[in-house]
């Protein structure tokens, strides 16, 4: 490998860290002002020129609490259980297309940090990984609400991430690929939502089950288990945990805007060309990241908490069956089209 | 060099947390480590430039097998005072039925090891997807229709009998 490309690939790797950090950081702000204006109140605004910099003082915050490690809790595990969170959330960010190619330095960069040719199965398998920041932490630490915090999270996203993979393979079927490049340059003229709206509808509700977000929320659902899996967690372990939550939200709108969305495609792309679409295609996908974080978090001011039970059975009643049809008529219409009957 | 070298350090650390799986007292921890195991055998297959079998290993054990192993676990919450004590007959038979499996292994490992190297020499993209999936549906067509049936009669087999428990509590 020559070094030119160890040093693009780490710049770039270190400014998706930023990002992610700081986009998750500044959800929070947004969120609050959302919820804030939903219910018609003002929200954060005391730190800075319209709050600006509430973000900043909740770290500082974060940081600055007493970190306490319950006396019974299992220590290393309590301490692994955040970290594996914050991991999981971070690292899917590696094989997302951020934009088409960047001429700088007499150089093609590649916005995306590597380009396996299995990328949407990497993605599924960091989310299914991604349970153990919460099942491990739950039980380390000891306490009943935390367990039930921990096992409906899991039963819940073990449940969901089967619809959501069913519907995904549809993209793949259609695509005719595994990599998210590809995925998003056969996006160019049609977007996948055209074709398959009802592998959208369901990848979506799978990934609002998979993030934990209302309607649900039931691992954290504070009214029955008081904190759900991380009551006994503070300082800034609370803080990884509640951050993990929103880097994951804006990866998984990352991935939603690329299986269905069309990554950075844009209507009206073939005018531009070089840097200019370039910058263009990264603004285009920034902005269909945000609507999507923007309809969830709308969708949890609006929409009440699930029970239990009826989270079980949308899941596995509605959802897989509906994304196993659609994946047959889908399988069908493909083959009638290369001419099989 | 440097990849043999990295080799040696991940097949060691497998071993290790291999060893730690069946050595260490908790049975939450066993499974933690026999996960860790799991992701130095997917970064083995990403050595090999099998990036298809790696990510589904760790999708299908990683993912979704341990963190049933997990659920079950931290539900049964087992500690010394409940754990069964095993007899000297019963360790006597897990002591045989280990070795065989553990004789069989060596036998098949044996031959893998020169025809893995010769593979390896001639079809360096075995392990992509794309390779792979040519492969299963022409060659060992009938063997993969086969598992999936088994697999499809192994779990309507377990939904019959979770429904059988539930009529007679009703």
């Amino acid at each position: 490998m020559d070094t030119a490309l160890l040093i693009e690939k780490s710049i770039l790797v270190l400014l998706l860290f930023l990002v992610s950090l700081g986009a998750a950081a500044y959800m929070t702000y947004f969120e609050r002002k959302l919820a804030a204006w939903i219910q018609d109140r003002v929200g954060p605004d005391r730190a800075g020129p319209f709050g600006i910099l509430q973000p900043i003082a909740d770290g500082v915050k974060m940081f600055l609490k007493e970190d306490f490690i319950p006396a019974k809790a299992d220590k290393w595990l309590f301490i692994i259980g955040p970290g594996i969170a914050m991991f999981t959330a971070l690292i899917t960010s590696a094989v997302v297309p951020w934009g088409p190619k960047l001429h700088l330095f007499g150089r093609d960069i590649v916005l995306q940090v590597a380009d396996i040719n299995i990328g949407i199965l990497y993605v599924f398998g960091v989310i299914s990984i991604g349970v153990y920041g919460i099942m491990i932490g739950g039980w380390a630490s000891n306490n009943k609400y935390s367990l039930y915090g921990a096992i409906r999270a899991s039963s819940q996203m073990i449940s969901y991430e089967l619809a959501m993979g069913v519907s995904a393979i549809t993209i793949v079927l259609l695509s005719g690929s595994l990599s998210l490049t590809t995925i998003v340059e056969g996006q160019s003229e049609v977007w996948n939502i055209f074709y398959q709206p009802v592998a959208f509808l369901i990848f979506f509700i799978c990934a609002l089950a998979e993030l934990n977000r209302a309607p649900f929320d039931l691992p954290e659902c504070e009214s029955e288990l008081v904190g759900g899996y991380h009551t006994e967690y503070s300082s800034m372990k609370l803080g990884l945990y509640l951050f993990a939550e929103y880097t994951s939200m804006f990866v998984s709108s990352a991935i939603m805007a690329i299986l269905f969305f069309g990554g950075y495609n844009f209507p009206g792309m073939s005018h531009f060309s070089g840097n200019t679409l370039a910058v263009l295609g990264i603004l285009a996908f920034a902005s269909k990241i945000f609507i999507f974080i923007f309809v969830i978090m709308w969708i949890r001011w609006t929409i009440p908490r699930f029970r239990f039970d009826q989270l079980m059975h949308l899941g596995w009643k509605s959802l897989l069956p509906l994304s196993l049809i659609n994946l047959l008529v889908t399988g069908l219409v493909i083959a009638y089209k290369n001419g099989w009957f | 060099m440097s990849l043999q070298i990295i080799s040696i350090i991940l097949g060691s650390l497998t071993l290790a947390s291999a060893l730690m799986v069946v050595l260490s007292k908790h049975p939450v921890r066993s499974v933690i480590y026999l996960v860790i195991t799991f992701f130095l055998i997917t970064s083995m297959y990403i050595m090999m430039n099998a990036q298809f079998l790696a990510v589904v290993n760790m999708i299908v054990y990683a993912g979704a097998i341990m963190v049933l192993f997990l659920f079950v676990l931290m539900l049964l919450n087992l500690n010394k005072e409940v754990e069964p004590m095993a007899t000297r007959g019963s360790q006597l038979a897990a002591f045989i039925a280990g070795g065989s499996l553990f004789l069989v292994l060596i036998t098949a490992l044996k031959d893998t090891l020169i025809l893995g190297q010769s593979y390896r020499e001639n079809h360096s993209q075995i392990g992509l997807v794309k390779e792979l999936g040519n492969l299963l549906f022409s060659k060992y067509i009938v063997a993969f229709e086969l598992t999936s049936i088994l697999f499809i009669a192994a779990m309507v087999g377990a939904i019959l009998l979770a429904k059988r428990e539930k009529q007679i509590i009703e």
